[in-house]
């Protein structure tokens, strides 16, 4: 296995008025690695990278960083840390450049002209560079963001919903960019609440719901537990059995045989192909239906899958 | 511990430079209002009035016009430097970053303590233009507007530490500061109040600031200036202490 960049355990964080964000949070990232937080609005994902970068107090727990504790050795660990926050939080009268180069300073580098260019030119940022940040639109401002969270070199980078409220060719762009940051050996954490998102960037996945991480797994093998399709054929004349040709499919009979309920794949569209083939065999034997029900399993569904088998493990 | 010198000179010059981009107003406001204030008190009715204390009533008021303005930039200028990172957000950057207290103070507090230097000695020299005076004690008077603009940018800083609306962040300078400024001796020597008012007016800690200032200008003052040094001293000690105390619990910074 390789050596940790980051080692969260037990972290807790109950904010002023009762409620409980994080709930004893256990978390190791590896250096080098693309880890996605992946849970719904409120989980907890702001909150917890707020822990690690000192905006948020936690309640309880520990963190280390490269290795040090983020309590005591604080000041060490922040200047390899860069952080592009959920919110588009900018100095509007700013210029593009003068932000970026007080960054670089503000986390105690000496300025660097041509790694400010390097850093610009590298988001597209470098021919807006003498503009106000409030003349940019806002896939354009994100970037500025990530331009002053990277001015400092951080050796671990968290971006919270880097694509939120960013259209689809400025999403392609920065899937691109997360790649390139990482051959460079950046260790990055993000966050979102798209399955698809995850899949696309992560090396690993932590599926995180009400201040729980409920599981960290290898993404491939996250996928094939939760990238569920879900097909509901309807059938003209009920069924008393299935016939032997679909027996090898995970597929049940429902509603006294006038349905029959697909439920498998892998979220490599191997699901899709298993409801064509079993569309095929019911023609092929000759039963006939008026209605296909297909549908990929949401993060809904597979947090309620989670939770129960929690709870199954539990009890 | 360690103190990080390259980012306190990255959120000392940034601050400086927010202020270059009004610069025009923020020097041409002060050089207005202090040039009415002379037409008006030097002027209009200073010829009317006797000498206080062998000064000419003239240069008897720059001491405290001086500490009028400077009172209420300092306060102003720290204060909105850290309340408009809290409004905007953009504040998460300051606090993921390796800097502490002791840079953040040095950082904001002082360039907002600079730009008040840099107001001093504008209004200083547009006063030349109205009253002759000269300066009883030039460095004594130069430290002491420093340790007044130091003071009153820690205190600024902990009313936009401490405000959560711009109505809050106004209501302590107009409401208080202001008046209490007026009321102490800008414009007048307290000696001239009947007593009731007198002993008063020793109550209003403004009054040991024009006093201090006066001192280091004419020699002579209301009140010893050891008790206005030491005042002043302590203030900036207690305006220490809290934001010390803020930046360890996280107090209207750190959710
Ligand atoms: N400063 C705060 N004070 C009180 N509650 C908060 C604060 N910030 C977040 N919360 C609450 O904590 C929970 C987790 O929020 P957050 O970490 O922002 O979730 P996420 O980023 O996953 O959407 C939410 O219920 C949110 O309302
Ligand atoms: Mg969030």
């Amino acid at each position: 296995m390789s050596e940790t960049i980051l080692e969260i355990e037990g972290l807790t964080k109950t904010y002023p008025g009762g409620l409980k964000a994080l709930d004893n949070v256990d978390l190791s990232i590896r250096k080098g690695e693309i880890f996605a937080l992946l849970g719904p609005n409120g989980a907890g994902k702001t909150t917890l990278i707020g822990a690690v970068c000192g905006l948020v107090r936690p309640s309880a727990g520990t963190m280390r960083v490269f290795g040090e504790d983020l309590a005591t050795n604080w000041r060490a660990a922040r200047a390899r840390i860069g952080l592009v926050p959920q919110e588009l939080s900018t100095d509007m009268f700013e210029q593009v450049d003068r932000a970026v180069a007080y960054s670089r300073g503000l986390f105690g580098l000496r300025s660097d002209p041509a790694r400010i260019e390097e850093i610009l030119r590298s988001l597209s940022l470098w021919d807006k560079r003498k503009e106000q940040i409030r003349a940019l639109s806002g896939g354009m401002k994100r970037r500025v963001l990530i331009a002053k969270a990277l001015a400092h070199e951080p050796d671990l980078l968290f971006l919270d919903e880097p694509t939120a409220g960013v259209d689809v060719e400025l999403r392609r762009d920065m899937w691109k960019l997360i790649g390139a940051m990482r051959e460079r050996g950046v260790t990055i954490i993000l966050t979102t609440h798209y399955i698809e998102e995850a899949e696309e960037m992560a090396d690993r996945v932590g599926v995180i719901r009400q201040g729980r991480i409920l599981m960290v797994d290898d993404k491939s093998a996250l996928m094939s537990r939760l990238g569920r399709t879900e097909a509901i054929i309807s059938l003209v004349e009920p069924l008393a059995e299935l016939p032997a040709s679909v027996a090898a499919l995970p597929v049940t009979l429902t509603q006294d045989g006038r349905q029959i309920c697909y439920r498998g794949g892998d979220g490599s569209g191997k699901g899709k192909a298993e409801v064509a083939a079993l569309t095929k065999a019911l023609t092929h034997a000759g039963i006939d239906f008026d209605g296909i029900d297909i549908h990929e399993s949401s993060l809904e569904d597979i947090f309620v899958d989670l939770v129960e088998e929690r709870e199954a493990g539990a009890a | 511990m360690g103190f990080n010198f390259q980012s306190t000179w990255a959120i000392y010059t940034r601050e400086l430079m927010r202020a270059l981009r009004t610069a025009f107003q923020s020097i041409l406001a002060p050089v207005l209002t202090t040039s009415l204030y002379f037409i008006v008190f030097g002027a209009a009715i200073g010829g009317r009035m006797p000498d206080l204390g062998g000064v000419d009533y003239g240069a008897f008021i720059v001491p405290g016009l001086l500490l009028l303005t400077l009172l209420s930039e300092s306060t102003s200028n720290a204060s909105f430097g850290i309340y408009m990172p809290r409004f905007t957000g953009t504040i998460y950057e300051l606090l993921s970053a390796p800097v502490g207290v002791a840079e953040t103070l040095v950082g904001f507090v002082g360039a907002a303590a600079t730009k008040s230097l840099i107001l001093a000695a504008i209004i200083l020299t547009t006063a030349t233009l109205f009253v002759d005076y000269s300066i009883a004690h030039p460095f004594l008077a130069v430290g002491y507007i420093m340790l007044v603009a130091a003071s009153f940018s820690l205190f600024g800083f902990i009313l936009g530490i401490w405000a959560d609306s711009f109505e809050k962040l106004g209501i302590i300078p107009q409401l208080i500061l202001l008046p209490l400024t007026f009321l102490g001796g800008t414009f007048y020597s307290i000696d001239m109040l009947p007593d009731p008012w007198r002993t008063a007016a020793l109550f209003n800690p403004i009054v040991y600031l024009v006093s201090g200032l006066r001192w280091t200008f004419y020699g002579s003052a209301d009140v010893n200036i050891w008790v206005s040094f030491g005042l002043t001293v302590g203030f900036l000690a207690v305006c220490v202490g809290i934001i010390a105390f803020i930046f360890k619990t996280g107090w209207r910074l750190r959710a």
